[in-house]
């Protein structure tokens, strides 16, 4: 063993996990109180300098943004407000967890907003003019989003055609496919009372849904903490000090009891947010703890490192499209649910790319890097949340639209900059 | 040494459209020991360790494996008789940590979920056996110094327990202090009984850790020395060509060496 006391080195598997990254130099963590902190505060003083945004640096600026809006306008921390918002950041979250999975290989989809309205066109026509069942038309429009990444996949991975390019184009096919579906129609209204009205207009009441969903996520998470602290040990290895599982499971129950106290507030769990988190945990699993995960994470380090190792990288790239269109659409018939229609407008604002840089700029936010191989689906919450709340917060301003680009725009560079300062900063720490 | 060479190639000869690359080369290696590479630039060094890697397979030649006659047509064929290389750009996913970059592409999992508790704990005990100090394996190798990562790309090759080892220059970008550890890692390596190839330019480095060193000199074998008996300038010279033919350098194992 390397040292006396037990310390864990570089927090959880997470292969590229922003904040959880080892800053260089610190000291081994030790058990106690005051190593804990005071190594929190060595680790938290070299990240700042180091030019690494961890979460924490994130979360400061959502609380940040939050104060302001709130000094402006008192009704934005207002639970309807919030509750509002935990729904509306769920069509572009989805979307931005898609662009996560192609960011980690080091690709771009620029098709997304595309593909989304496209899903949302499929799902009208079909259930409302076709008169599909509902769940039938939902298993297509996701279906064609899977279609669509394998497509572009295809022309990425076999025809070695750049990502940027053959998505570019599929921005503008999907989009022009959409409004070809629509076009003799106009704009179509689903169901108010169906299942994807329902998705952002389903609530549990219940306050119990909401309570035992944060009880749920708190003592999942203390669990496995507790779990791999117990298997460390057993196999005589470094471990968390049991203070920190505690300081961690702590911080996350009060953020998700208060969440859901607020949301119990207004109209109690929003059903989307549900399926939200669901599909964070779910996709958070599969990239960081299974074999297939690991071969994105690794190519997105090195192509050919990657390839040497025998991963096949071209099926690895396909899929990641495929997740990428599979998830654009069913973050459309999120977009579609909330505007409970498919409208020709809707789809030229798709096609605009309002939705596309607001998911871009969420996965980067929340610390995705650009340039391949770190990050986390993880990211997505935070950086949506950012993303969202300004946009939420300009429109109760009542900011106009040209504003409210020129803004989104900004802090989408603003946070692809920090990214790439970062990986600079990285860069020379690591080869002096 | 009466056993039979681990790796014996004879009359390797390759071509490269209009360039004669390899003309008759002859090598070989035993187990536990080192054969150093040395020749100029463009004398075949990286030709011959592509031809043995499997990467761009012989025009002709024959290729011995423990004394039998093996082909060696893919990088595969190579693997799966037990050669691992380790090439100069060292091939790392700078993003993934240690332990993820000793495991890449062969996993311990159960049911496709990641055992990290036993690949961390076999990569300590890796990293123990071959006394390599590196901070932390759950660091990034992005954040590792050029000889950790170095260091760490070796130990990732022994991970499918080779016989024959292949290092390009492996040298090259460290500094002093980084290749005497390096050099510390290629003789407990070689004393676990592998046998290893080592590409070098660094007469230090020949010097210091090699038993025989041959030199390659425009495609062709220029010489087989015993690192105990000959000195720098004598392998310069044959490396330069100053010296016509090394004969008189030879080895006295010579019928032995050059069967």
């Amino acid at each position: 063993m390397t040292g006396g006391g037990p310390h864990r080195g570089g927090g959880p598997a997470a292969p590229g996990g922003g904040a959880e990254r080892v800053a260089p130099g610190r000291a081994p963590r030790t058990r106690g109180w005051s190593g804990t902190l005071r190594d929190y505060a060595v680790e938290l003083r070299g990240s700042v300098r180091d030019g690494e945004r961890g979460p924490l640096l994130v979360v400061a600026g959502l609380i940040v943004i939050w104060c302001l809006f709130q000094a402006l306008d008192d009704k934005f921390l207002s639970p309807r407000n919030l509750s509002n918002l935990s729904v509306d950041i769920v069509g572009t979250g989805l979307v931005a967890v898609g662009i996560v999975f192609v960011l980690l290989i080091r690709e771009i989809d620029l098709s997304v907003g595309s593909v989304s309205g496209l899903a949302g066109a499929v799902f009208a026509v079909l259930n409302v003019n076709e008169g599909m069942p509902e769940w039938l038309a939902v298993v297509v429009a996701i279906a064609a989003g899977m279609a669509v990444g394998a497509f572009h996949g295809f022309f990425f991975a076999w025809l070695g055609v750049p990502a940027f390019v053959v998505t570019l184009a599929g921005l503008l096919i999907w989009n022009g496919l959409t409004l070809y579906l629509l076009g003799a129609s106009g704009t179509i209204n689903i169901d108010e009372e169906g299942l994807v009205a329902s998705l952002t207009s389903r609530h549990f009441s219940d306050d119990f849904a909401a309570y035992a969903v944060a009880a749920l996520g708190t003592a999942g998470y203390f669990l496995a903490a507790r779990r791999k602290r117990a298997r460390h040990r057993a196999a005589g290895m470094p471990y968390r000090p049991p203070v920190e599982v505690w300081v961690r499971t702590g911080v996350l129950a009060v953020l998700a009891f208060t969440a859901a106290y607020t949301l119990n507030r207004f109209q109690g769990l929003p059903l989307a947010l549900l399926i939200f988190l669901v599909v964070l945990v779910v996709s958070d699993y599969v990239l960081r703890r299974t074999r297939y995960g690991r071969r994105v994470y690794a190519l997105g380090g090195g192509v050919e490192a990657a390839r040497r190792a025998g991963i096949s990288v071209m099926r690895v790239r396909v899929a990641m499209f495929m997740v990428s269109g599979t998830l654009a659409a069913i973050g459309g018939l999120f977009v579609a649910s909330g505007l409970t229609s498919a409208s020709p407008t809707t789809a030229r604002a798709a096609g605009s790319g309002m939705l596309l840089i607001n998911a871009i700029a969420a996965a980067v936010i929340g610390g995705t890097s650009l340039f391949g191989g770190r990050g986390s689906p993880w990211s997505v919450l935070l950086g949506v949340l950012v993303i969202q709340s300004v946009a939420s917060g300009m429109g109760l301003l009542g900011v106009e639209d040209a504003v409210q680009f020129m803004i989104t725009g900004g802090v989408l560079l603003a946070a692809v900059a920090a990214d790439a300062l970062s990986r600079r900063a990285a860069a020379r720490r690591g080869r002096p | 040494m009466a056993h039979p060479p681990v790796l014996a190639l004879r009359g390797i000869s390759k071509r490269f459209g209009g360039v004669q690359a390899l003309v008759d080369v002859d090598l070989q290696v035993r187990a536990g020991e080192v054969v150093a590479l040395a020749g100029d630039n463009g004398a075949g060094k990286s030709t011959l360790i592509k031809v043995i890697s499997g990467v761009s397979p012989a025009d002709r030649g024959v290729i011995e494996w423990e004394g039998h006659l093996v082909q060696i047509k893919r990088p595969h064929d190579a693997h799966a008789l037990g050669i691992a290389t380790v090439y100069q750009d060292l091939a790392m996913c700078d993003n993934l940590d240690v332990v993820g970059n000793l495991f890449l592409g062969r996993e311990i999992d159960r049911v496709g979920v990641l055992d990290e508790v036993e690949m961390e704990r076999r990569a300590r005990d890796l990293m123990r056996t071959l006394s390599i100090r590196i901070p932390d394996v759950r660091m990034p190798v992005a954040e590792l110094s050029a000889g950790q990562r170095q260091a760490v790309a070796i130990s990732r090759s022994l991970m499918g327990a080779p016989k024959v080892l292949l290092l390009d220059e492996p040298t090259a970008a460290l500094g002093v202090e980084q290749t005497s550890h390096l050099l510390d890692l290629i003789e407990e390596v070689r004393d676990r009984g592998m046998a290893i190839i080592l590409i070098s330019h660094n007469m230090g480095d020949i010097k210091a850790v090699a038993d025989r060193v041959a030199v390659l000199r425009l495609g062709r074998n220029n010489g087989l020395f015993d690192v105990s008996t000959v000195t720098q300038e004598q392998i310069i010279s044959s490396v330069t060509g100053a010296a016509d033919n090394a004969v008189a350098h030879r080895t006295k194992g010579d019928e032995e060496a050059w069967p």
